[in-house]
């Protein structure tokens, strides 16, 4: 008789349970889904924003959809919005974060891979402390050494160029695209390298033919987490350019800060937009490498 | 001939070092040449201009003398300290959410986490305009009837320094989630099994078996938000600008007002140098107990 009775209470129970399963797995995704709104608000708010005329802004809500869309904002925000005196849009801007970010990957990811290779593979005495103080180097608050950098930067005649902030991105990036190689080129058995010098290969030839076609995911992570760094850069940008030589990000602030005219939020909504373009895309298309960059990034284990 | 194959021995065997020398001497100099070069500038009375004869620590008495700097490091604690617990507290809830078995996990993964591809500058733009009195939030809310509702915290010196909060726990606790993911997922399935077996409730498992085994990636979090933290400058320059007034400076602002728009050479390199030395403080440890660990 007892058996009859647990056995009906654990139906009964089943039952009971899975009610509440169900219930608490739409809570779950009703949870998940307000979260998601949260992260997406101000992207949603941005877009539309962007879309609506100034006359609707200030009538209308926040959060409405835009009643008329119009894409004013946007061709003004890319070619004659003001950044201070200059009225040209972020064109100009976008170009010259386009000729420093690109540079500057290439240069401080070649750099990085040989960097790395060296300190994974070809041990000498002292690699180790080596690594250690370019690793710290890339922790360090950047405030520290701007003053003077921009004294050697006048004194090399790079002061506010392009060349110039190439230069800065390089310098400040090869301590993590060092980190990302190396930690990637460790896992890399050693007698590969034994067995290839026995053959008669070189320093450069191993890396070049066992090496390099082996190291397609990292390149990924370190383009894009040096591509994402350098655009998204506005301390280097803000005190390293000048009029001419601005990155995207500097020209932004000095759209939303103009003061002349009007304040045209559809202008600065599309503005931002614009100068987050590339990096959004970048993720978006490359998502997975780019989470693996932050995690490396941040954990070193 | 012979002098010619002795030359490329001894290249072929120092070439890894010759190599990695030119980056290693770019960081010696660039890196701790110039933190010697701050150092040495905060020990001098350089205005406008370095000068280069010790005098001692004037430059740090004037800086802890200054209000400003004294609200700079006010702000410092509060941001930091809202910014790294709500980040973490959040990061878990929607690590541990995502973590049920999610079908659409991979897409919401993806919203949580896109803010942290964009600019700083973008984040704070966008925030000010959601957050600016006039015509975002108090606004809409007035809109829906509720006349006497304000919500003026961009522009109100004692509650700016939480918009910047709320704007930079927007933009990281997506990348803390996926830290802690990373961390849940890595825990052994087995030992999860083993407790499920024994009736050992969910909630349970998480709060003793899971969540202490991810002990380390709770420290990285706390590290990475921390440097975050004391870095803060893009976004409250797109922000706030630092105000009203110097409401909402943070160190970092205040070393590049000093800088670039008060031409005091002197403060901005003793307000660096106490920058550096907390995070020397926190990432030197660190730093080293990894790369110890790493090296056993």
């Amino acid at each position: 008789m007892s058996d009859f009775t647990v056995a009906t209470q654990a139906i009964g129970s089943r039952r009971q349970g899975n009610v509440k399963r169900i219930a608490l797995r739409w809570l779950l995704y009703v949870l998940l889904c307000l979260f998601a709104l949260y992260y997406l608000l101000p992207l949603f708010v941005m877009i539309t924003t962007s879309l609506k005329s100034l006359e609707e802004i200030r009538t209308g809500s926040l959060v409405a959809l835009p009643r008329e869309i119009t894409f004013d904002a946007w061709s003004t925000a890319w070619s004659s919005a003001c950044t201070g005196i200059q009225c040209e849009g972020l064109r100009p801007f976008f170009w010259n974060s386009i000729l420093i970010a690109v540079p500057a990957v290439v240069i401080s990811t070649v750099l990085g891979a040989l960097n790395g290779y060296v300190i994974a593979q070809w041990r000498f005495r002292g690699a180790n402390m080596i690594f250690s103080l370019m690793l710290f180097g890339s922790f360090i608050p950047f405030q520290v050494v701007i003053l003077p950098m921009a004294r050697v930067l006048g004194m090399m005649g790079l002061a506010g160029t392009i060349p110039g902030l190439i230069f800065v991105h390089v310098v400040y990036g090869i301590g993590f695209t060092t980190l990302f190689f190396r930690n990637y080129y460790v896992t890399i058995p050693h007698e590969l390298v034994k067995a290839a010098k026995v053959d008669g290969a070189g320093f450069f030839r191993i890396f070049w033919s066992i090496f390099l076609p082996l190291s397609l995911p990292i390149i990924v992570v370190t383009v894009i987490w040096q591509f994402t760094q350098i655009w998204n850069d506005f301390l280097f940008g803000i005190s390293f350019s000048q009029a001419g030589t601005q990155p995207v990000t500097v020209a932004l602030n000095n759209i939303v800060n103009s003061t002349t005219g009007v304040k045209a939020y559809n202008v600065d909504m599309a503005a931002a937009i614009i100068a987050a373009l590339p990096t959004l895309l970048v993720y978006v298309v490359a998502g997975k490498y780019f989470i693996r960059g932050l995690t490396a990034g941040s954990v070193k284990g | 001939m012979k002098g010619a194959s002795i030359m490329s021995e001894w290249l072929e065997r120092h070439i890894p070092k010759l190599v990695l020398a030119p980056s290693f001497a770019a960081i010696l100099l660039f890196v701790y040449g110039f933190i010697a070069w701050t150092g040495w500038v905060s020990l001098t009375r350089s205005r406008l201009l370095p000068k280069y004869d010790i005098v001692g620590f004037i430059q740090y008495d004037r800086l802890f003398q200054s209000p400003r700097w004294d609200t700079a490091l006010n702000n410092l604690y509060v941001f930091g300290g809202l910014f790294i617990v709500i980040s973490m507290a959040l990061g878990l809830l929607l690590a541990i959410l995502l973590d049920q078995k999610i079908r659409t996990e991979g897409v919401l993964r993806t919203i949580y986490l896109y803010p942290m591809a964009m600019s700083l500058i973008v984040t704070g733009t966008a925030w000010k305009w959601i957050l600016n009195p006039g015509l975002g939030v108090e606004h809409i809310i007035r809109g829906w009837g509720f006349e006497s509702f304000r919500f003026d915290w961009l522009v109100n010196p004692k509650f700016a320094i939480y918009t910047v909060v709320i704007a930079g726990v927007w933009q990281a606790s997506g990348f803390v989630m996926a830290l802690f993911l990373a961390g849940l997922r890595s825990v052994d399935e087995e030992i999860i099994k083993a407790a499920q077996v024994d009736g050992i409730p969910t909630a349970r498992i998480y709060s003793a078996i899971i969540i202490p085994s991810m002990a380390p990636i709770f420290l990285s979090a706390f590290i990475v938000l921390m440097h975050l933290a004391i870095k803060s400058f893009d976004l409250v320059i797109a922000l706030t600008g630092g105000g009203p007034g110097y409401a909402t400076d943070l160190p970092a602002t205040y070393m590049y007002a000093l800088a670039f728009s008060r031409g005091d050479i002197g403060q901005a390199a003793s307000s660096a140098m106490v920058m550096m030395a907390v995070v020397f403080a926190i990432v030197v440890p660190y730093l080293y107990s990894e790369l110890r660990t790493r090296n056993e």
